[in-house]
């Protein structure tokens, strides 16, 4: 056991992760206490790490649980729900629940500049709560990230830095330079506090669906932390008397291009080989998962599976998502429906089981991915037979028949 | 085969950041003998049972993770940059 304190791992260099007063959840903590606090993430307080009340980045989370009928039709499952963190607040995903948790820590140690290697999601929010927040902050990002993704950091005013380089390698510059410069980056010497802000979402859906726990969650994986998490939280929720303890299976979603954990639990293994990304997916695209063998291991122990999808099975994921749910997730979910419908046609999944599938970040970060793919509509003279000859009779509506 | 290793705080025990040592080694096997002898009980820390280096430390040589690089039947060239680095940061 560590006093807390921002540091990156254990000394035997396992990770770190935060303890808790568990006798002390069950005498705080009701269904009743929970449902008469504010719908943010901040509702879960006492299942957080932080020592005192939140000064920041107050109005996160507690995104919609979305009952997803149409899309169920669509794949040919039974019962199926949307976590949507694509309406997080206030950068669209669910780095907004981690960073809001670690930005807060760094404000209990007295830190004045905050950083994070990321793929882009995180990079936004760590440049918007620090913002709010009123820290100086540095992101790290590859140089060919997605242009939404680089304005949407630069617009809060953060240093940018991009790396000539994948995202393992952004990440490995930030290994070396957390703790030289007292500055707290969520990712390596906050990671203790920040991945358990990813348990809210978990929180979260077990409060939407009545307090209880949904048979199997869908998720998309980069590092893996935010699977492993999901699982944390259903099994604290029980722990603290919120919920019954029901059975759940993991199911973890990969691009095929960036694979590792995927392949490792196909081959029913949690041992991680490294891959050298290449995906639309940006936001999964990380090689060398710092939790891929916790996440592996999640996914096996809970009974449930993985699966990985080709860049075209990412499109169609996001266009069936969008055109029946109305619901613009980003490449990263678009990997989790076409996981999700991979999934179920090879009967690797079972279309009774009530399924949670987890949206993570919008789509309007990642339009370059759908560029090209899209029917985007005739341009016309403002002339009425124009309209009736390309798009009325284009068409084959039945008004221009009627004519 | 002279080459130069960083080493960070969590092995070196250094309260200044990571370490960078010349340590003289021509692949992964001889590099863990070389840093046991400089920082005992490190092998401990760094390799599981099997005398394998585990999973919590990534190594990379001139940038590039050993693991692409054959692991280890990796042959070190005269001064090559080799990095150690906790594996648990990211995402």
């Amino acid at each position: 056991m560590y006093p807390v304190s921002p540091r990156v791992v254990c000394d035997c260099l396992a990770p770190l992760e935060a303890a808790y007063d568990v006798d002390g959840w069950r005498k705080a903590l009701s269904r009743e206490v929970i449902a008469r606090r504010a719908p943010t993430l901040w509702r879960y307080r006492e299942m957080l790490p932080l020592d005192h009340e939140p000064v920041t980045s107050l109005n996160v989370g507690f995104t919609p649980l979305v009952k997803a009928q149409r899309l169920a039709a669509a794949l040919g499952c039974k019962s199926l729900w949307i976590k949507n963190d694509a309406v997080n607040c206030p950068t669209l995903s669910f780095k907004d629940r981690v960073v809001a948790v670690a930005i807060n820590k760094a404000k209990e140690f007295g830190m004045e500049t905050i950083a994070c290697a990321s793929t882009g999601n995180l990079a936004n929010a760590v440049a918007a709560h620090a913002a709010a927040a009123g820290l100086e902050a540095y992101v790290f990002i590859p140089d060919d990230l997605e242009e939404a993704k680089i304005y949407g950091s630069a617009v809060y005013g953060a240093h940018l830095v991009r790396i000539r380089g994948n995202y393992d390698a952004v990440n490995r510059l930030c290994t070396q330079i957390a703790g030289e410069y007292g500055w707290g980056f969520v990712n390596v010497n906050l990671r203790a506090f920040y991945c358990e802000g990813s348990k809210t979402l978990g929180f979260e859906v077990a409060e939407q669906l009545g307090w209880r726990i949904p048979p199997v969650v869908v998720v998309p994986i980069a590092s893996g932390s935010l699977i492993t998490r999901i699982g944390k939280a259903f099994s604290e929720l029980a722990e603290a008397g919120l919920l019954e303890p029901t059975p759940f299976k993991l199911i973890g979603a990969q691009a095929t291009g960036c694979s590792p954990i995927s392949v490792a639990v196909k081959q029913g293994g949690t041992a991680i080989e490294p891959q050298r990304p290449s995906t639309i997916a940006r936001s999964l695209a990380i090689g060398n998962p710092a939790d891929g063998y916790y996440a592996a291991k999640a996914i096996l122990d809970s009974g449930g599976t993985a699966g990985d999808v080709s860049d075209e099975e990412i499109r169609e994921g996001m266009k069936l998502l969008a055109e029946t749910e109305g619901i613009f997730g980003e490449t990263a979910a678009g990997v989790t429906i076409a996981v999700a419908r991979k999934l179920l046609r090879e009967g690797k999944m079972n279309p009774d089981e009530e399924t949670v599938l987890c949206v993570t970040g919008n789509g309007l970060k990642t339009l370059d991915a759908l560029v090209g793919h899209l029917d985007i509509g005739v341009t016309i003279r403002p002339r009425l037979e124009e309209f009736e000859a390309q798009v009325l009779r284009t068409a084959g509506s039945p008004a221009i028949a009627a004519n | 085969m002279p080459i130069q290793v960083r080493i960070p705080a969590a092995i070196s025990k250094g309260s200044h950041g990571s370490t960078t040592v010349e340590m003289k080694a021509a692949n992964l096997s001889e590099l863990l003998t070389a840093l046991e002898s400089m920082y005992p009980g490190v092998r401990k820390t760094i390799c599981d049972d099997a005398g394998k280096l585990n999973r919590f430390i990534n190594v990379f040589v001139n940038d590039e993770d050993i693991r692409f690089l054959g692991g280890e039947k990796c042959q070190f060239q005269d001064g090559d940059e080799v990095l150690l680095i906790p594996s648990i940061a990211g995402g």
